[in-house]
């Protein structure tokens, strides 16, 4: 059989134990709020240079696909995205442990994760040239929509209080307008002050938003953290994978969603786990249940998240546009291989390096699931059994230096705290964190879209047709529609059906 | 008493002479460790690629590591902005890039000054380029500007952030040419060169490392004084008839407080890697251009001309009043 000797290659005893360490290496760092695989991988480029290009590769893709499986245990135990891939993981994690089940969760976001990997792994290997196409599809204007679209589901996280949900996405928007405009080059509502020059790091904002309140909250109270059961429950493996498998439609269709938005250069992680739980919860049978500790939306969240590991590096590897951040990085290593990436990777003489690279990334992803259950029952016991006094300390300072660690720099850390005690604030109030945040994420991708849009419609002579002209535009205005109507929609049907049945008795 | 005095003076001018012995078998030595190595912009970045391709270089030839990190933030001016509180020992360096330490200064006070950050060296640049796809009706650069004529204001190119380089080439190129473009900018040369391989604009302002990175495109003219030797069918804009050489230019700075021997230790250092045949040909094979302006009367030419031009195009494009 043609292709064996790459999968040989890739399960020898070296490369084995090459995606072993970069797997139990990227969850840790992965699950420390602050430190994300982009600066995983861009600590280990040097290491990388003494690697062949194929080993390199594996080992740097094995600490990716661990770093974004690693987010969801600080999303779980202490309700803060570890990367901003986990920020949907939150929603249904964290409510989860909190009534006991934080031990089925986290096994749960390990058996998602190593679905959606493989499902993205797998389309890389089929089908990455024609899937490549769709990275160039997406132009401005539908980079636009598609935030508008992860915003639109302020309204199903905010259910009865949408307005505090609309202001809290406005507040969320307003932030990242502060310093340089990575577009425009304005300077913007800095006031004068050096330090909100580099403006609202988006993972310093997430960590200060969600764990500053946790903390806060776990000083302020005499309650236990999470809810424990007394007696041994092991991994509760077989409980999540027949949850798997009661809902294989849903984590086969959030694994699709993750691939295509890992494939789109625009989007991301964070895209990618939003859409496919906006599209899970909405699809569910039990989408009142959403928040409040529903298993699917974890699992929604973390196959997708998973899936952008394969999905980013299909541009990356066909048309040499980096599909995440970490890619743009991994596309950096390579250059200074001497590698050049491109069609002829997959057809002409460098084949080796890329098939071995995927085998190897199908064996990293495998490996992550023995790994990924015993680090996240260490990290559940850790959490469960630490007296307070050393867990609120340890967590702080962790934040803080994680938050340090995005950019090197202390003024994120005191944005991250001032954020937080907003945020604290402002939930006493029924301002919930997530449409801050999702506001924080998603408007630097809708600002840029729409100025683009505007000048090249402009340009093409009718700025509204660019808008609302084009065949991928307007599916995404439907889903738009439809994610932002449906609670009401489905709200009149409960009704509905319940005078009906009133009618009918 | 006398002898105790004696001794003490003794033990001190032979502790004086030791630490001078000391500072200065270890001055000839730099560097004695690792040296820090600030890039002020994310990981993955032009400014990263082409410190990872100094990287393997500088360990092989001195012995010592270039350690990385990052410090992104304002297009750089987060970094810039605290190079001079570093403890200037040789051991911290960091990425510079034009014309941002030009521009942004002059928005605004942004922490910096251009003449208060101290380069010891600018090594190489990407030269500015029109660049558009393998399947563009456009064949020179000829064909483009017939059609920008007879169609004002409907050629859109794509070009990293407003304020790059690629912007202000674009604001210089219209008025010589004598057309209106319109200019989308992008955050940065990975997604502008997206958009133009998805056909979402005309034709793109990018840079010679376009091509190599992205295939399928092809440039129309380079904005150099020579032909870059990795495209030699590709004309410069000068051959043309219009008068431009820019692009992004990037050097290394060191704290205000390094010390003068050491600052030109690093620039003879750097200069060396800089004219390493296998280092110049990863360069030039990925479309970068080779500059060598050391430390001294020829990095401050160098300096004073770019701030001149920079700001002058930068004007011309709105950026600063």
């Amino acid at each position: 059989m043609q292709g064996i000797e790459y999968v040989l290659e890739a399960i020898s005893l070296y490369h084995i134990s090459i995606a072993l360490a970069g797997v139990i290496a990227g969850t840790v760092i992965g699950a420390l709020p602050g430190l994300t695989a982009t600066m995983a991988i861009a600590v280990l480029v040097p290491l990388t240079f003494s690697l062949k290009p194929a080993s390199a590769l594996i080992l740097m893709g094995a600490v990716y696909t661990g770093a974004i499986y690693g987010g969801a245990y600080s999303a779980i135990l202490l309700k803060t995205p570890g990367t901003p891939s986990a920020i949907a993981t939150t929603f249904d994690g964290y409510p989860m442990a909190k009534r006991g089940d934080g031990d089925l969760a986290v096994t749960l976001a390990c058996t998602s994760s190593v679905f959606g990997g493989l499902v993205g792994a797998l389309f890389l290997l089929l089908l990455a040239p024609p899937l490549a196409k769709i990275a160039l599809a997406f132009g401005p204007v539908e980079y636009f929509w598609l935030a508008i679209f992860g915003l639109s589901l302020i309204s199903a996280l905010s259910e009865g209080h949408m307005l505090k949900g609309l202001i809290g996405g406005c507040f969320g928007m307003l932030l990242t307008t502060i310093g340089v405009a990575e577009v425009s080059a304005d300077i913007r509502y800095t006031f004068g002050s050096h330090t909100l020059i580099g403006g609202i790091e988006p993972v310093s904002a997430l960590i200060g938003l969600y764990c500053v309140p946790v903390m806060i909250d776990l000083v302020a109270t005499p309650a236990r953290h999470l809810q424990v059961s007394t007696e041994g429950r092991g991994f509760r493996l077989r409980e999540a994978l027949s949850l798997n498998w009661r809902h294989k439609f849903s984590l086969l269709r959030s694994s699709v969603i993750g691939t295509i938005t890992g494939i789109l250069p625009g989007a991301g992680g964070s895209i990618a786990g939003l859409v496919a739980y906006s599209e899970a919860r909405r699809s569910s049978k039990r989408t009142e249940y959403f928040g409040t500790g529903e298993p699917e939306g974890v699992m929604a969240s973390e196959s997708a998240n998973n899936a952008t590991v394969g999905g980013g590096f299909i541009p990356t590897l066909v048309l040499g546009i980096p599909g995440t951040p970490p890619d743009a990085v991994i596309l950096g290593a390579l250059l200074v291989q001497g590698i050049r990436t491109g069609p002829n990777l997959f057809v002409g003489g460098e084949t080796s390096i890329v098939y071995v690279f995927i085998a190897g990334l199908f064996v990293a992803t495998v490996l992550m699931l023995p790994t990924g259950l015993l680090i996240g029952r260490y990290a559940y016991r850790f959490i469960i059994s630490v007296p307070k006094a050393i867990l609120v300390p340890t967590v702080a300072f962790m934040t803080i230096i994680g938050t340090y660690a995005i950019r090197n720099n202390m003024s994120d850390v005191v944005i991250m705290i001032v954020l937080g005690a907003i945020g604290w604030v402002l939930d006493r109030y029924g301002f919930k964190p997530s449409p801050i945040v999702l506001g924080l994420i998603l408007s630097r991708i809708a600002e840029q879209g729409f100025v683009q849009g505007w000048i090249i419609g402009t340009a093409r002579g009718n700025a509204a047709a660019e808008f609302f002209n084009r065949p991928i535009s307007l599916g995404i205005i439907v889903f738009i529609g439809i994610s932002m109507f449906y609670p009401l929609i489905a709200r009149r049907w409960r009704l509905n059906k319940e005078l009906q049945n009133d009618s009918e008795t | 008493m006398k002898t105790f005095g004696k001794i003490i003076l003794t033990a001190a001018a032979a502790a004086v002479a030791a630490t001078f012995v000391l500072t200065t078998t270890a001055a000839a030595e730099f560097p004695e460790k690792a040296i820090n190595y600030i890039i002020a912009f994310k990981p993955g970045g032009e400014s990263d690629v082409t410190a990872r391709f100094q990287q393997p270089f500088f360990k092989k030839k001195f012995g010592k590591d270039l350690v990385m990190s990052y410090k992104d933030g304002g297009g750089g001016a987060v970094a810039w902005a605290q190079l001079n509180t570093i403890t200037g020992d040789g051991y911290t360096i960091m990425g510079t890039n034009l014309p941002h330490m030009v521009i942004q200064p002059l928005q605004k006070d942004v922490g910096y000054t251009t003449d208060g950050i101290v380069n010891v060296y600018m090594f190489h640049y990407t030269p500015d380029a029109i660049v558009v796809t393998d399947k563009s009706p456009y064949k020179t650069l000829k064909d483009l500007i017939d059609f920008a004529k007879k169609n004002p204001g409907k050629v859109t190119f794509s070009g990293s952030a407003k304020g790059s380089s690629n912007h202000l080439a674009q604001v210089t190129f219209d008025r010589l040419a004598g057309i209106k473009t319109a200019y989308v900018a992008f955050a940065g040369t990975a997604p502008s060169s997206t958009a133009l391989l998805g056909g979402q604009v005309v034709a793109s302002w990018g840079y010679t490392t376009v091509p190599p990175a992205y295939p399928g495109t092809r440039m129309l003219a380079v904005a150099m004084e020579k032909r870059h030797p990795n495209f030699p069918d590709v004309p410069t804009f000068k051959e043309l008839g219009f008068d431009m050489v820019s692009g992004a230019y990037r050097g290394i700075a060191v704290p205000k407080s390094t010390p003068e021997d050491i600052r030109k230790k690093l620039a003879k250092m750097i200069d060396e890697i800089n004219h390493e045949p296998a280092f110049i040909k990863q360069m030039e094979d990925n479309g970068f251009a080779m500059l060598n302006a050391p430390y001294g009367p020829e990095l401050d030419k160098f300096m004073a001309k770019a701030k001149k031009d920079i700001t002058t195009s930068a004007k011309e494009a709105g950026m600063v009043k």
